[in-house]
């Protein structure tokens, strides 16, 4: 089993891929909820 | 390759090489999805407009009514997660998350229908009973896997799937909302297109989680890890069965600890915004309050995960002592932002508070793990989600229950909340003992390698492969 420190390019490439997947919506959603908690503050 | 082999637990064994990284993102692609029930609200004003479309008509669906949609899938979620979490635990978790994954699209699908015949019980039925039953599933579907990749930081794994869950709501209430405004016309509200277009939306995404997950094969360790030779204390290397937790104590008193910590949290997560306003006459208006609640969901959402990693190094029970103190001291401060006039530390208050709500859902996986073994983890909390159902309805009943009576006895309404913050923090000293009385568990719950292969196979189980 790789080291966690020792990716293979596949691996790499896949983990990229996977944690993209999630992160876009979720940063996206935090996003919306910071602007709009700005937005109300003001 | 069949479905059904597809699914089966021995095809998602890793082969050699496989990153264990990969398995947050999947268990977020499922938690992402369900944790779309905590934005469900914002269905309800345009679901009680659907004949009168600007306003409601006589025949259009009562608020009251449509409240129990919610509920009815909250039930369904403790209910599911406690009957099926063996089968969960079996199967392994790609047949779990498809199931779940089906589950709650088809909550969507039958629902939407439900809203094209306007037949409430539709919706009941879809989005409560089988979205419901998607969202048990899915919610303990990654737990123990997580678990077994990550046994040297096993709450910041769960933590971090669990996260995603309060998270979800961030996307899927601007989502609702766009594609409402999307498929509405002047004389159509398009919740139904909606709920079609999401239900479509979250099967995609919960099978990529389904097609990434992998357990560890049995010999598996990360590297450079070493189990304990010895078993530390509160950190067991022992398993107990899923049915012989429930006659520990151990059991008991975690099912009460997370019961009352999420009873003070949701009792006054809903009226978040109505206190503060109510508190702060004047100076915090309706918009500044829901911006306030936007704040409070993300340090929900944040101390999901940096709670739980903090009790891979302090220690779970530690952790909840954390919560316990810190909580009744919190609780208690509140009327006192009230009487000084300081929204600021109002706000500095609660933001806590909400970080350890989602801290003591994270870290929960985590202390049954160090109580019960990995091997029936995920169908113990299962079991355990039942506190939580119960803790949804006294909650809120607590704090609104309080709140008339002082109201309806002439208390003013800036001080109206200040006997349920002072009964909160009580609950919470509740917690702290509870947490205190928690020990190892006795070995005579512990399984045997001979004991535990008879017990599964005389057990009955839904759907067993």
């Amino acid at each position: 089993m790789a080291d966690d420190s020792q990716l293979s390019s596949g691996n790499a490439l896949k983990l990229l891929l996977a944690w993209t997947f999630v992160g876009i919506p979720l940063v996206w959603g935090v996003f919306q909820t910071l602007v709009n908690a700005i937005k109300a503050f003001h | 390759m069949s479905a059904v082999s597809f699914l089966a637990r021995e095809r998602t064994i890793a082969a050699p090489g496989y990153s264990r990284w990969l398995i947050p993102p999947a268990a977020l692609c499922i938690h992402l999805c369900i944790g779309q029930a905590y934005a469900f609200s914002v269905f309800n004003l345009p679901l009680s407009k659907l004949i009168g479309i600007t306003q409601s008509a006589p025949d259009d669906w009562k608020l009251t009514d449509l409240g129990w949609i919610f509920s009815i899938a909250i039930f369904c979620l403790g209910t599911s997660a406690a009957v099926l979490g063996r089968w969960v635990e079996e199967g392994g978790p790609r047949r779990a998350m498809f199931t779940a994954a089906l589950c709650w699209t088809g909550g969507f699908l039958v629902s939407a229908i439900g809203v094209y015949a306007h037949t409430l019980w539709l919706i009941y039925l879809g989005y409560g009973v089988l979205g419901g039953i998607g969202l048990g599933l899915g919610y303990i579907s990654p737990v123990s896997t997580l678990i077994k990749w990550f046994p040297d930081r096993p709450g910041m794994a769960t933590g971090m799937a669990i996260m995603g869950f309060g998270g979800a709501a961030f996307i899927a209430a601007p989502l609702s909302v766009w594609l409402m405004a999307r498929f509405s016309t002047p004389s159509h509200v398009g919740v139904a297109e909606a709920w079609i277009a999401m239900g479509l939306i979250y099967l995609c995404f919960m099978m990529v989680g389904a097609a990434v997950v992998r357990v560890p094969a049995e010999d598996w360790t990360p590297p450079g890890y070493v189990a304990p030779a010895q078993p530390k204390r509160l950190v067991t290397t022992e398993n107990v069965y899923v049915y012989q937790a429930l006659k520990t104590p151990q059991f008991w008193l975690i099912w009460w600890i997370l019961c009352l910590n999420v009873t003070a949290g949701i009792g006054v997560l809903g009226q978040a915004s109505a206190m503060s306003q109510e508190m702060f006459k004047g100076q915090v208006t309706a918009v500044a309050a829901s911006g306030f609640v936007g704040l409070f969901s993300l340090f929900n959402m944040g101390g999901r995960f940096i709670w739980s990693s903090t009790s891979d190094y302090i220690g779970r029970k530690n952790t909840y002592f954390c919560f316990f103190a810190l909580g009744t001291v919190l609780y208690a401060l509140v009327p006192y932002t009230g009487s000084i006039g300081s929204v600021g530390l109002f706000v500095a208050c609660y933001a806590i508070i909400f970080s350890m709500y989602g801290g003591g859902f994270a870290t929960v996986p985590a202390y049954l793990r160090d109580m019960f073994g990995t091997r029936y983890v995920g169908a113990i909390h299962g079991l355990l989600l039942t506190a939580w159902s119960m803790a949804g309805i006294f909650g809120p009943v607590l704090v609104n229950y309080i709140r008339q009576y002082n109201v309806d006895h002439g208390v003013p309404p800036a001080q109206a909340y200040n006997t349920t913050m002072y009964l909160m923090a009580c609950l919470l000293v509740v917690g702290f003992i509870c947490n205190l009385f928690v020990r190892d568990v006795h070995e005579r719950h512990h399984m045997r390698a001979v004991e535990a292969d008879a017990e599964v196979e005389a057990a009955p189980v839904f759907g067993r492969q």
